[in-house]
This record gives C-alpha cells, structure tokens and sequence, in this order.
C-alpha cells in the first residue's frame, strides 16, 4: 500500500538448502500471523458470514433462527419501511435519505472548511495554536461531542449559546435539535465540528509538501493569492482530498454515537439514519431484519473503497 | 501540533512592509477569529457551566458568570456518586487497557510477519487484511453476541476486549507494516546472518526502532476504545461493568435537562482523551498522517 519499495520474498537463501530454509520461514511466519488472523477470521470473517445467512431468516430472541424468508426483511426494508426509506411523499424522508443528506453536507462541509482553516492558518504566526483549536475536538468522545452540541443548541437562550447569539440578532429561540426540519443540520454541523480537524491536519501536511520556491516564483510573477491556491496548491491537493473524502464517507456511513446520544434517532424519527436503525431494530428483537441492515451499510461501503483502491492504483502508475 | 510545521524562516521586513502586511492580512485574522470562536465556544461553555452551582445554571448564562465567577467541584462529586461515574471510570480503564495491548501485540507480531517474513500468497493475505478495515461493527454485532454467550464470556470484560482487538487489528497491521518496512534491510540481515531468530530479531530490532509508529497505533486504540458507544452498549450485558459513555449516555435520558450533572459527566469523560492527546499529540499527528495517505 505504501509508495515506497515493498520487498519481495526477503533475503532470499542462498545455497543447497534453499527450500528447508523456506519452509522454516514459512512455518515461523505462520506463527507470527496466526494470532491475528485467527481473532480476524472467528471475530469478524466468520460473523460476517453468519450475519449475511442472518439477513435472509427471522431470528428468536436468544438469537437463533426461526424460520427462512428468503428477501423478506430486504423487501420489508426498502419498500414497507418508511422509517427506513419513504418514497410516498417529496422530499422523500426515512433513514437512507437521512445518509444522503449527511454524506453531502457532513462530507463538503469538513472537507471544505479543514481546507480554508489549513489554506488561512499557514498564512499567520499562530498557525499551530490555530489548528490545535480546531483538531482537539478529534480526541473527544462523540458521546461528549453530542452533549457539548446539544447544550449550545438548548433552546433557552440562557443556556443555548447559538440561541443566545439568534436572539440577541433579533430572532425568535428555536429548539434546534427538537424540531424535524431542523434536527438533521444541527447534528450534522455538530460532527462537523468534531470532524474538520482530520481534514485540516491531511491538507495542510499536503500544503507543506508544496514546495516554497515554486510559492515564491509565482509570486514574484505577479501572482495574487487567489491565483496561488487554484493554479498551484489545489491541483497539488487533489489527492489528499480524495483521501481525506473516502474516510469521511466511510465515517458518515458509520455514524452512531452522536446520533443515539443527542436525538437517539427523533423526534419521530427525524434524524434516523442506517447505523441507529440497525441497532434499534435489533434492540427490538428483530435479530434477521437488523442483519439486512447491516449488510446494506456494508454494501454502501464497498463500492466508496473499490473506488479508493482503484485510484490509488491508477496514482501509482501514472505518479 | 507544533512538531508537525516546519516554520520557515521569513528574512526581516520593514516596518511599511509590516503594516502593509498585516492590512492585507486582515481578512485572513478575522476570519480565523470567527473560526477560533465556533471552535471554543460549545466547549468553553460546557465547560464553565460544569463548575457552576446547579441554581445558577438554570436562572443565568454560562457567560455572565465570567464577570461575576462563583465556582463550586459540587457537579463533579454529585456526578461521581449519582451517576456512579467513579466505578464507570474504572471500567472504562479495565476495558481500554487490555483492549489496547492485546491489539498491539498482536499487530506488531503479524506486522513483523508481512513486513520481513517470505511465505507464499503474503501480499494478497495482508491486502484482505487491511480490507476489513471498512467493515462496519454492526456487521458483526448479532454473531458475536451469540459467540460471545455460547463462550461464557457475555457478562464480564472478556467479550469487550475480543470485539476491540479484532476490529482495531487491520489498522494496526496496516501502520505498523507500513513502518516495518522501511527499516533499513541491512540491518535485519546482518541480525540474520549472525544467527538471530525471528523472534530475536523482532524483538531486539524491530520493536526498539519502531517505538513512533507503536505509540501511534497505541494512542488510536485507546482513544477510539476509551470514546466508544457502540460495543460497550452491544457488548457489556452486566450493568455494573458499564464504561462512561454508556453511562453518561443513561444519564442523559434520565437527566435530560440537568446540565450540572451533564457537564461534569462530559468533562469526566473527556480528561483522559484530553491528557493523552496533549502529552502525546506529536505521534497522533503522524498516525493519523500515516494511516489516512495510503
């Protein structure tokens, strides 16, 4: 995966006794692996297979398969569920468009911001201070996050800071995160938050690779600063970004902890989205429905990575 | 931060080309200050409102308490038995400890393995490795639960730790190969040719120069155990064994609107992360810088 050289088969032996000499290193690799794949293949592999067989059955509640419906919980999921997918009405809501609408917003906004906060700090003294600020938040529990946001989002203005700051403009206290035409953009700005240092530390690691002299030369042409960043950093900056959009697609697919701890999904299950349902319908007893859910977040997944993989491929060859 | 910025040194200016700088810059300055703020304020409020008595939250703001400051610690003692926060503070470390060494051992052995072992079909093993980095932990949820029970191991620790290795391996067998590799070969042949095993080589090579890329391995694992929700709501059936973010999690629809309580629960949740970010965020930066440019 790395750019730099992969060795091959390493030291390859010498001499009359070049394959007991492999052997043996492929028996002492095999100890060095073995733990690891051993955990991987029974705590992942293996459950992965078994939630997929899950998904085509109804489960009891000690979890054991009661009987084989074949597609059911994927038909009952993508044209009974409202919750889950509601096409009846326009916009169409439930919890995938719900994933839409944070892998648009969530994914631009952290990517663009992380961008201009690198772009604007590596202009001024306190640049480290800067990025410090906004990057400390990536340490923090979402558990912590969705409680920090929801006290700025309270709808006294005495306790909600956002509220407060609304009120003071002349606005009416809205209940940000209580209302359904509202609850999705508070959530997603609150990851926002939590999120845009990730960006902006890749980004301006990648701004720093940009060579200054190229910077100066372009100056001295008469270049203004606009022309500096599109004509020569953000040309340079396509593939960290590309990067950086891949984990945050990948996170946006994931997203839990916020979610259930700010709304748990409401009001009315407003802000559902794959990851809260999957889990509620199985802390409901629906062990095979949840299982289907599970597998359509994965299958969301797959496609992002292959994309990854293949470009980074293509960057390989053609860099 | 400031390790990962090599500042460049600036030849003098003159005092005209300083002032026509900073107007020029002043754009730039407000904008970073608008950002600045969007970026302390949720914190910064929490935080103070975690020190105030539980009256005063409810009948004035977090802000007007600057000027006039009337700080008490009896959110956090309220919190640490009410919430039973103090033993949820110990399970959170029981869980996190083990749930980080165990996934770095075991990385760093299948590291060493990928990185300086020939064995046939390495690369397409490592590759569906690091592969199962995206699976998402629902994927594996009702199985394990079931796997879990069928073990005995549902009501202690033990399920909790298995579950956080196995998802944090693919990671960690991902950085820690892509470091091992570039140790210099010379140096692991030399080691080879005077007779050290693998093992040896491993450890008295391998591990001692590698010790950036361990500690930020080691740092993501903790972070991401300590901060998680999901496995520990899945995976701890025993109530007593409960780590915070369940519990603050508990707290928060019990408590909804008891701010004093909140706070200091959140704050508690947040030392630890913060602590391990401060003291050690030099090798967070290059983790993080490692394992996102693949």
């Amino acid at each position: 995966m790395s750019s730099t050289a992969v060795p091959g088969p390493v030291g390859r032996p010498r001499g009359r006794r070049l394959s007991s000499v492999f052997r043996r290193q492929g028996v002492q690799a095999f100890l060095f692996i073995s733990p690891a794949i051993l955990l991987l293949a029974v705590l992942i592999v293996y459950p992965m297979v078994r939630t997929s067989i899950y998904s085509f059955a109804n489960l009891n509640s000690r979890l054991e398969v009661t009987r084989w419906i074949g597609f059911d919980n994927y038909t009952r999921l993508f044209t009974k569920d409202k919750s889950f997918l509601n096409l009846d009405e326009f916009p169409p809501s439930g919890a995938l468009v719900n994933n839409v609408k944070w892998m648009i917003l969530y994914t631009s906004l952290s990517l663009l911001l992380g961008l201009l906060i690198a772009v604007l700090a590596a202009r001024v003294r306190y640049e480290s201070l800067m990025k410090a600020i906004v990057f400390v938040p990536m340490a923090i529990a979402a558990t912590a996050v969705a409680i920090i946001w929801k006290f700025v989002y309270e709808p006294d203005p005495n306790l909600g800071s956002l509220n407060a700051f609304t009120t003071m403009l002349g606005a009416d206290p809205i209940a940000w995160y209580g209302r359904a035409d509202t609850v999705n953009y508070a959530l997603i700005f609150a990851y926002v938050w939590a999120s845009t240092g990730f960006a902006m530390v890749v980004l301006s690691a990648a701004l720093k690779g940009i060579s200054e002299e190229v910077i100066e030369a372009a100056r001295t042409d008469g270049a203004n600063e606009w022309d500096i960043f599109r004509r020569i950093q953000l040309p340079l900056l396509s593939l960290p970004i590309a990067v950086v959009t891949v984990w945050l697609l990948v996170n946006v697919i994931k997203v839990f902890d916020l979610i259930y701890v700010m709304t748990g999904g409401g009001p009315g299950g407003a802000s559902e989205v794959i990851a809260v349902t999957m889990v509620d319908e199985f802390g409901n007893g629906e062990g095979g429905y949840s299982a289907a859910i599970a597998v359509v977040m994965l299958l969301l997944i797959i496609p992002i990575m292959v994309f990854n993989i293949r470009r980074f491929r293509s960057e390989r060859v053609t860099g | 931060m400031a390790a990962a910025d090599a500042t460049v040194a600036r030849p003098r200016e003159t005092p005209s080309a300083r002032i026509l700088g900073f107007i020029t810059r002043t754009p730039v300055h407000l904008g970073l200050i608008v950002i600045a703020i969007i970026w302390l304020v949720p914190t910064v409020g929490l935080a103070v409102t975690s020190f105030r008595p539980r009256g005063e939250i409810q009948s004035s703001s977090w802000w007007s308490s600057l000027t006039h400051p009337d700080f008490t610690l009896e959110n956090y003692t309220d919190v640490l038995n009410r919430g039973n926060m103090d033993s949820a503070f110990v399970n959170s470390l029981i869980i996190t400890i083990p749930a980080t060494l165990l996934p770095l051992t075991v990385a760093a052995l299948a590291a060493y393995g990928f990185s300086w072992i020939p064995f046939p079909f390495r690369d397409t093993i490592f590759l569906v490795v690091v592969a199962l980095m995206i699976v998402p932990v629902q994927m594996a949820l009702v199985p394990l639960l079931t796997l879990f029970r069928e073990l005995g191991i549902a009501n202690g620790f033990g399920g909790i730790w298995l579950a956080h290795t196995a998802f944090g391996l693919p990671l960690g067998i991902f950085l820690l190969r892509n470091f091992f590799i570039t140790l210099p070969r010379d140096l692991i042949e030399a080691a080879r040719v005077d007779g050290a095993s693998n093992l040896r080589i491993f450890l008295k090579v391998v591990i001692p120069l590698s010790v950036p890329a361990l500690a930020a391995y080691g740092i993501f694992q903790f972070l991401w155990v300590w901060n998680d929700l999901l496995m520990a709501f899945i995976f701890i059936q025993n109530g007593d064994l409960l780590p915070m973010t369940v519990r603050i999690n508990q707290l928060q629809s019990t408590y909804g609107g008891e701010w004093h309580l909140l706070s200091a629960g959140a704050f508690l949740l947040m030392i630890v992360p913060l602590l391990v970010f401060f003291a050690l965020q030099r090798y967070f930066v290059q983790g993080l810088l490692a394992g996102s440019v693949k």
